[in-house]
C-alpha cells in the first residue's frame, strides 16, 4: 500500500542520523529550559520564601511540618532520639514516616 | 573535518537501523533506562529541594529552645526557670512557649496547637493552617469544636488561614490565645511547653547553652545550628527509604549494565562478524558500538532527567506522596521550589550514562577483534 502523506513527509525523509541530533538537541533545550525555569521560579518564590521565615521567625517555629503521624514525626528537631520506643518497654517505631528520617546527628547525645 | 563528520554520520546511520531492526528489545532497554535516570533523579531533585528549602525558612528558627527533662521525657517548664535563664549572662531574651498537639477524633488528625507571642485575634478566635482548613471545609467565620481536658466542649472561631505558601511549616498548625490554650489543656498559669531564648553574640550560642545546663540540670538545649543540622540529614541519601530506592536503583542498573558487559547476543556477533568480513576496521565496529551506547543512554538521560523536573516541581511528587503521607491525615499541600544545580546533573551523569556507555564498549571490542569467520560460523 502507497501512503503519499508518509512517503512525502520531510522527516521520514531525513537521514536517522539528523533525526537522532535532533531528538538530543530538543531534549538539550528542554534540559536548559528546565534550569532556566528554576532560576525564574527562584526568583519568584523568594517572596514567599521570606514571608515564610517572618511567620517561623514570628511564632518560633522549629520544624517543617511533613509528618502529622506521630509527634517525633512532626517535630524531630524537638524530640529524643528514644521517642519512638518509649511508649512501652518493647515498643518498636511503627509509623511509615519513622522509616524515612534519619537518626540525627548530634541532638540527644547530651 | 567534514569527511570525519560525514563518517560518524554514516556510522550513526548504519547503529540507529541496526537498533531498529531490534526495536522490542531497544525499547524496553529505553523504557527500562529511562525509568532509572527518573526514579534517581526525582530522588536526587526532591531530597536536595527539601533540604535547602529547610535551611532557608529554618534561619529564622529560634537561636536556642531550653526543653525540661524528667524519666526520659518532656516535662512542662516552671516560670521561675525562665527567670533562672534570664539572668545568664549573654542571653539577650527569653520567652516560655506554649504549643501541644491536638488530636481530632472527628478527622483523626494531629494538630499542632502554638501561642504566638502576640496574638492579634484575641481570645476565641483561631488562625488555622491551609492543611485544617482543607480536611475540615473551614473557612473565615466557621466554628471548630475543641474537647477540653476534662471533655467539656470548647467553640472556637476561625478568624484567619494561614498563606498557601507557608503551608510547608504551618499546614497543621492552630494559632491560639495563651488564655484559650491553658483552659484547653488544664494547664496551669505557671508553665509553659519549653523556653526560648536569643543570645546577644551569636559566637556564644554554644557556650549559653553550658550555662543554662550547668544552671538548670534537668533541661536540655537545643541550638539552631543542630535544628538545621537535623533537616540537613533528615534527607540524607543513608536515611531510610531513600537508601531503600536508591539502592534498589543502582542494584538494577548494576545488573541492566552487567548483562551488557558480559556479551553479546548470538545475533550481534553476527552482525560484527558480517561487518569485519566486509572490510569493516576494529575501530569502526567499536565507534558503532559507542554510538549505540550513546544513542540510548544519552537519550534515556536526557528523558529521566525531563519527567524528573517534571514530576517534582509540577505535580504534588506523586510518586513519594503515599510513602511520604504515611498515616498521616494531614499532609501538606507544598510546592517545592526548584533548587537544581549543574552538579547533580552531571553527577547523576557520571552515574549512569559513563558506566553503560563503557559496559557496551568492552563486549564488542571482544567480539571485533576476533576472527570474522569464527565469528559467523559459532
Amino acid at each position: 500500500m502507497f501512503y503519499p502523506c508518509i512517503a512525502n513527509n520531510a522527516l521520514y525523509k531525513m537521514r536517522k542520523s539528523t533525526l537522532f541530533f535532533m531528538s538530543i538537541a530538543v531534549q538539550s533545550v528542554l534540559l536548559l529550559g528546565a534550569f532556566t525555569h528554576a532560576a525564574y521560579q527562584r526568583g519568584r518564590d523568594a517572596s514567599i520564601l521570606g514571608e515564610t521565615v517572618a511567620l517561623v521567625k514570628r511564632l518560633d517555629l522549629t520544624d517543617l511540618c511533613l509528618f502529622t503521624e506521630a509527634r517525633y514525626t512532626r517535630h524531630p528537631t524537638q524530640a529524643d532520639l528514644h521517642s519512638p520506643f518509649q511508649d512501652h518497654p518493647m515498643s518498636l517505631e511503627h509509623f511509615p514516616s519513622g522509616s524515612l528520617l534519619a537518626p540525627r546527628k548530634g541532638i540527644g547525645y547530651r | 573535518m567534514g569527511n570525519w563528520f560525514e563518517r560518524q554520520r554514516n556510522i550513526i546511520d548504519f547503529t540507529l537501523s541496526s537498533l531498529v531492526r531490534r526495536k522490542g528489545k531497544n525499547l524496553a532497554l529505553l523504557l527500562v533506562y529511562t525509568l532509572l535516570v527518573f526514579l534517581l533523579a526525582s530522588v536526587m531533585f526532591f531530597t536536595h529541594a527539601l533540604r535547602k528549602e529547610a535551611s532557608l525558612v529554618l534561619q529564622g528558627a529560634p537561636e536556642m529552645v531550653v526543653q525540661r527533662m524528667a524519666a526520659g521525657r518532656h516535662e512542662l517548664v516552671p516560670r521561675r526557670y525562665l527567670g533562672m535563664i534570664k539572668g545568664i549572662k549573654g542571653v539577650s531574651g527569653a520567652r516560655g512557649r506554649l504549643w501541644g498537639y491536638y488530636f481530632d477524633p472527628v478527622m483523626s488528625a494531629n494538630y499542632t496547637m502554638v501561642v504566638p507571642e502576640d496574638h492579634p485575634l484575641g481570645a476565641g478566635s483561631i488562625s488555622i493552617g491551609q492543611g485544617i482548613s482543607r480536611s475540615r471545609l473551614a473557612r473565615v467565620g466557621d466554628f471548630i469544636p475543641f474537647r477540653r481536658y476534662d471533655g467539656t466542649p470548647m467553640v472556637l472561631t476561625v478568624r484567619e488561614v494561614l498563606t498557601t505558601g507557608s503551608e510547608l511549616v504551618s499546614s497543621d498548625l492552630i494559632l491560639v490565645s495563651e488564655g484559650d490554650f491553658r483552659k484547653l489543656f488544664g494547664m496551669a498559669p505557671d508553665l509553659y511547653t519549653d523556653i526560648v531564648l536569643s543570645v546577644r553574640n551569636a559566637k556564644e550560642v554554644a557556650t549559653a547553652a553550658q550555662k543554662v545546663q550547668k544552671l538548670l540540670p534537668d533541661t536540655r538545649p537545643i541550638m539552631k545550628s543542630e535544628i538545621l543540622r537535623t533537616y540537613d540529614t533528615i534527607f540524607d541519601w543513608r536515611s531510610g527509604i531513600i537508601v531503600v530506592i536508591l539502592s534498589s536503583a543502582v542494584l538494577a542498573f548494576i545488573i541492566f549494565a552487567w548483562d551488557k558487559a558480559s556479551g553479546l547476543s548470538a545475533e550481534e556477533r553476527k552482525e560484527i562478524g558480517i561487518l569485519k568480513a566486509i572490510g569493516w576496521e576494529t575501530s569502526d565496529v567499536l565507534l558503532m558500538k559507542f554510538w549505540e551506547g550513546a544513542a540510548v543512554s544519552l537519550s534515556s538521560f536526557l528523558a529521566g532527567v525531563l519527567f524528573a523536573y517534571i514530576h517534582v516541581f509540577f505535580t504534588p511528587v506523586m510518586l513519594f506522596e503515599p510513602v511520604l503521607k504515611g498515616w498521616s491525615t494531614l499532609y501538606p499541600s507544598f510546592k517545592l521550589v526548584p533548587f537544581i544545580s549543574p552538579y547533580q546533573v552531571a553527577m547523576l551523569f557520571f552515574l549512569t550514562v559513563v558506566p553503560y556507555t563503557v559496559a557496551t564498549i568492552v563486549p564488542s571490542w571482544r567480539a571485533a577483534t576476533i576472527d570474522p569467520d569464527s565469528v559467523m560460523r559459532s
